[in-house]
């Protein structure tokens, strides 16, 4: 290498032939966002009822809390390669892996923003003659709101990137460059590839924080 | 199975680089995290800024942070001591933030007797302070460790020698026994280690025993 690979990482980026067509950015910004939100969207389908579940009866809380720390010990290119010698090319090996890794998060997320309301306040609802149903949407969730959008945000930050790792094993998103880079011993691309992918993750990331800032009962804040 | 019998070695092998490559980030990032927090706490708005801060630095994905260090540090990207530079910085990010509850789940009235009774101040760092936060520190080593532990492999694909070289060669190779064998044995190796911090943390601390601690 020759010049300075960061500066002609900018080059790489600054070149509009790498702005258009089906591999330019926007392209596969777009995958990107897209692997995360399908991700995250399965994975919230399946955690989120069950954390809740979990959090207002108390029951099975011994499985959760080892469920979600077991899979932290999982690793993700593990996981990705696994499925993917297991159900082939295409999107369904990468999605199967984002939601096992997605879980974890938003399970913990939503058991501990239910868990998060004072029973003190519970009890109140409860003698003000409201159902469990009624407690859990009127006055637990939205108590803990916070909480289950942290989990949302752990289980993105997740999902960002191991689906940069899914274009390892022949999918798009920005994961991409990384990779084409790495093949052609091209480390401008690679650098270049991965600022565009910090970038996301950090923009997600921002977004999901100010999320949780926004959703915080008023009066009710807790650290 | 028979894959695992035959390559015993390489395994072997590449546990040891796994841990080489893991364990001095899981212990640099608990040693300097204590002067960190300590300094982080003595002033709210430094607090603030280091969790907010810790937090978007953990929001980066571990690829991309490797692939960037090495012009900056001057090392390879299939360096070994790359990885390890980048797994301590996200150590320091879980961690910090986690000695700095530790530190302040510490009584201050507890302090303020300990100095009454002619504690200087190392000592009663040293034989209040720090044991006292003893359990939210151990907590947070814990989660450090298991995820350090299981980030070492995404350098596989870089083609540094760890577990997650059996992903990268079971997968380019198709063979699902070594891809297999690589999940399990890192998943057994960040478990492992959580239950000796566990059983450390009994001996250094004996009164939580049959306590478990929740961080806020």
């Amino acid at each position: 290498m020759n010049g300075n690979p960061y500066l002609e990482a900018f080059d790489w980026l600054a070149d509009p032939v790498h702005w258009s067509g089906p591999s330019g950015i926007p392209m596969r910004a777009l995958e990107h966002l897209g692997y995360t939100a399908l991700g995250v969207f399965v994975a919230a389908l399946i955690a989120v009822p069950i954390g809740l579940l979990v959090g207002h009866t108390g029951v099975g809380k011994g499985v959760a809390v080892a469920a979600a720390g077991a899979a932290r010990a999982l690793p993700t290119l593990g996981l990705v390669t696994l499925f993917a010698l297991m159900l082939g090319i295409g999107l369904s090996a990468p999605l199967l892996s984002f939601v096992v890794l997605a879980i974890p998060s938003l399970l913990a997320g939503a058991y501990s923003a239910v868990e998060s309301a004072d029973p003190a306040t519970v009890d109140a609802a409860r003698a003000q003659g409201m159902t469990e149903w009624q407690i859990l949407s009127r006055v637990e969730v939205p108590l803990g709101m916070p909480l289950l959008v942290g989990g949302f945000r752990g289980a993105t930050v997740q999902v960002v990137a191991t689906a940069m790792l899914a274009a390892y094993v022949g999918n798009g998103g920005l994961g991409r460059y990384i990779f084409l880079g790495l093949g052609s011993q091209d480390y401008p691309q690679m650098i270049a590839g991965s600022v565009l992918v910090i970038v996301l993750a950090l923009v997600l990331d921002l977004v999901l924080l100010l999320t949780q800032r926004l959703t915080a009962p008023r009066g009710a804040r807790t650290a | 199975m028979s894959w695992v019998l035959a390559n015993l070695d390489v395994i072997a092998g590449y546990t040891g680089s796994h841990l080489l490559q893991a364990l001095p980030p899981i212990l640099l990032a608990f040693v300097l995290s204590l002067p960190l927090a300590k300094l982080a706490n003595s002033r709210g708005w430094l607090r603030t800024s280091v969790t907010t801060s810790s937090g978007l630095l953990y929001a980066i994905p571990s690829l991309p942070l490797f692939v960037l260090l090495p012009g900056l540090l001057g090392t390879g990207v299939r360096s070994p001591l790359n990885i390890s530079i980048a797994l301590s910085l996200y150590a320091l990010a879980l961690m910090v933030p986690a000695a700095s509850d530790g530190f302040r789940s510490v009584s201050r009235d507890v302090l303020g007797s300990a100095t009454a009774q002619g504690y200087a101040p190392t000592a009663r760092f040293l034989k209040v302070e720090l044991p006292l936060a003893g359990p939210v520190l151990l907590a947070g080593v814990r989660v450090v460790a298991v995820s350090t532990i299981s980030l070492v492999t995404v350098g596989g694909v870089l083609g540094v020698p760890s577990l997650g070289m059996l992903f990268v060669d079971g997968f380019r190779r198709g063979i699902l026994a070594e891809i297999t064998a690589g999940v399990v044995l890192t998943a057994v190796l960040a478990l492992v280690t959580d239950g000796l911090l566990v059983l450390l943390g009994r001996a250094l601390m004996p009164w939580t025993r049959g306590r478990t601690v929740k961080r806020s």
